[in-house]
């Protein structure tokens, strides 16, 4: 156990390298999601079919799998597509491909709660702005936005939650994040028992100050909501 | 792309597919026992019970069943009290015997996997049940006592079916989400779909058309799972689907009393 304590600075390594690697990833699915989300509503059925081929895809598929597959298949694709242009192997960055896999999946899920949440403002919202002559872009930011907030909070922090889990999958592609330097840790000085309960206690962590956040940005979201 | 592999290992994979499936469904069952007692402790705000319930709930969803998995396979062998135990090997008087065979032991990566995946699925499972008890509505218990039913028939008969009606969506989601984490027995040894997928790559020195099977295998077991419950659900809420033909002329007012009552 005294190990533990004394790999202290290796695992806060490591959990700022998890914390990093979740939010990044958040905010590319972030980004993914509201793409996702806008072809759906666009009403062009190129886009809604695409949209949700790509939820049924991520939905379908375990993220164990979905990092192999984008870290192992990227570098293979990539360096074929070098080579055919003449130019020199690259190493896949494995901080990059795990931001990349965990962004496009969760991207698949905030897709759909964000469509949910856009689709239950009432319409009247909408037309009520129009009526004072705001343009349709004032009428998404001053109105449609902060509702889309409101509503779409509660799956988001869930997504939230599921993707901060989910990062332990990418130290199997060899990243130096919290998982893999406590494995490596623990190997060496076979105390993975405790390593492996730190990583718990870390994760136990975050989750808490998650859900202290999370409950403050819901009261916000909230004001002036009367129940 | 060299598929031709993939179609030459078909037997490992189907053995894969067989292993995932096992593993998933021994995980839901073992997690649904744990499940029902954690959930009706929460339910029925059991001092102790619920308290310790939601606290084991909270420490399995709040973190990574890969960690989990590993705590289980890798950290308990540490302790040598552990591999003194008759949770390491069978005790003497069955081992080599068929019994000693199928004895759970720690040293079994099939085993700790199944603890691990059984363990996390009993907490999402009873956060499913907790609030699937909350939400059965106070008026169908009443009517459970009214008509003379003992508490533990009405937990039976009445609170249960109605629950587990009423979560079928939510086990939906848990059921993909346990097949999804047992790709986590792939990365502690076993020949599971992603087993058989990293087996493929290693045999053959190729990068992804392992990976890229067990992708589409997960995705067509997942398709059937969620096509499976909607018509599960169909069929377990029909009671409550109201024909949109059926008003007064085409039922008639045949019973008029009896329906009244019945609301």
């Amino acid at each position: 156990m005294e190990d533990v304590l004394a790999y202290g600075p290796l695992l806060a390594e490591g959990t700022g390298v998890t914390v990093m690697l979740a939010v990044l990833s958040l905010a590319l699915a972030t980004a993914l999601g509201a793409l996702g989300a806008a072809g759906r509503l666009s009403g062009w059925r190129a886009a809604d079919w695409g949209v949700q081929g790509y939820t049924t895809l991520v939905r379908g598929v375990p993220d164990l799998v979905m990092i192999l597959l984008i870290y192992f298949g990227g570098q293979r694709a990539l360096n074929g597509a070098m080579e055919g242009l003449g130019l020199e192997r690259v190493e896949v960055s494995k901080f990059a491909a795990g931001v990349l896999a965990i962004g496009f999946i969760y991207g698949g899920y905030l897709a759909e709660t964000f469509r949910g949440a856009f689709v239950a403002i009432p319409r009247g919202q909408g037309e009520g702005g129009a009526a004072l002559g705001l343009s349709r872009l004032q009428v998404l930011w001053r109105v449609e936005m902060p509702q889309l907030i409101r509503l779409a909070l509660p799956g988001y922090a869930n997504v939230w939650m599921v993707l901060v889990k989910s990062t332990a999958v990418v130290s199997i592609i060899g990243l130096g994040d919290l998982v893999g330097l406590a494995d490596k840790a623990g190997k060496s000085t076979r105390q993975q028992f405790w390593f492996y309960l730190a990583v718990l206690l870390v994760y136990l962590a975050i989750t808490a100050v998650s859900d202290a956040a999370l409950a403050r940005a819901k009261a916000r979201a909230n004001r002036g909501v009367v129940a | 792309m060299r598929l031709e592999l993939v179609f030459e290992n078909l037997g490992l994979f189907g053995e894969g597919v067989l292993m995932t499936l096992e593993l998933a469904a021994i995980a839901l069952i073992i997690g649904f026992a744990l499940a029902l007692p954690m959930g009706l402790a929460i339910y029925r705000k059991t001092p102790v019970a619920a308290a310790a319930s939601k606290g084991f709930i909270y420490v399995f969803r709040g973190t990574p069943l890969l960690v989990q998995a590993y705590l289980i396979y890798y950290g308990l062998s540490q302790f040598e009290a552990v591999r003194d135990s008759i949770f390491w090997q069978a005790p003497d008087l069955i081992r080599g015997t068929i019994l000693g065979e199928a004895w759970p032991s720690l040293r079994s990566a099939w085993w700790c996997a199944v603890i691990a995946f059984s363990l996390n699925s009993a907490a999402y499972q009873a956060a499913i049940l907790a609030g699937a008890f909350e939400a059965v509505p106070r008026g169908v218990l009443e009517g459970g006592r009214a008509v003379g039913l003992s508490e533990r028939l009405i937990t039976r008969l009445v609170l249960l079916p109605t629950a587990l009606r009423q979560a079928l969506p939510q086990y939906s989601n848990e059921v993909v989400f346990m097949l999804h984490g047992t790709a986590v027995a792939g990365v502690i040894t076993l020949q599971d779909i992603l087993g058989a997928g990293r087996t493929l790559n290693a045999r053959y020195y190729v990068a992804y058309e392992g990976y890229l099977t067990a992708a589409f295998l997960y995705m067509a077991i997942t398709g059937c799972l969620v096509v499976a419950f909607k018509l599960i659900e169909k069929r377990a809420m029909r009671h409550l689907a109201r024909p949109a033909a059926a008003t007064e002329e085409t039922t008639g007012p045949a019973r008029p009393r009896l329906l009244a009552v019945l609301r």
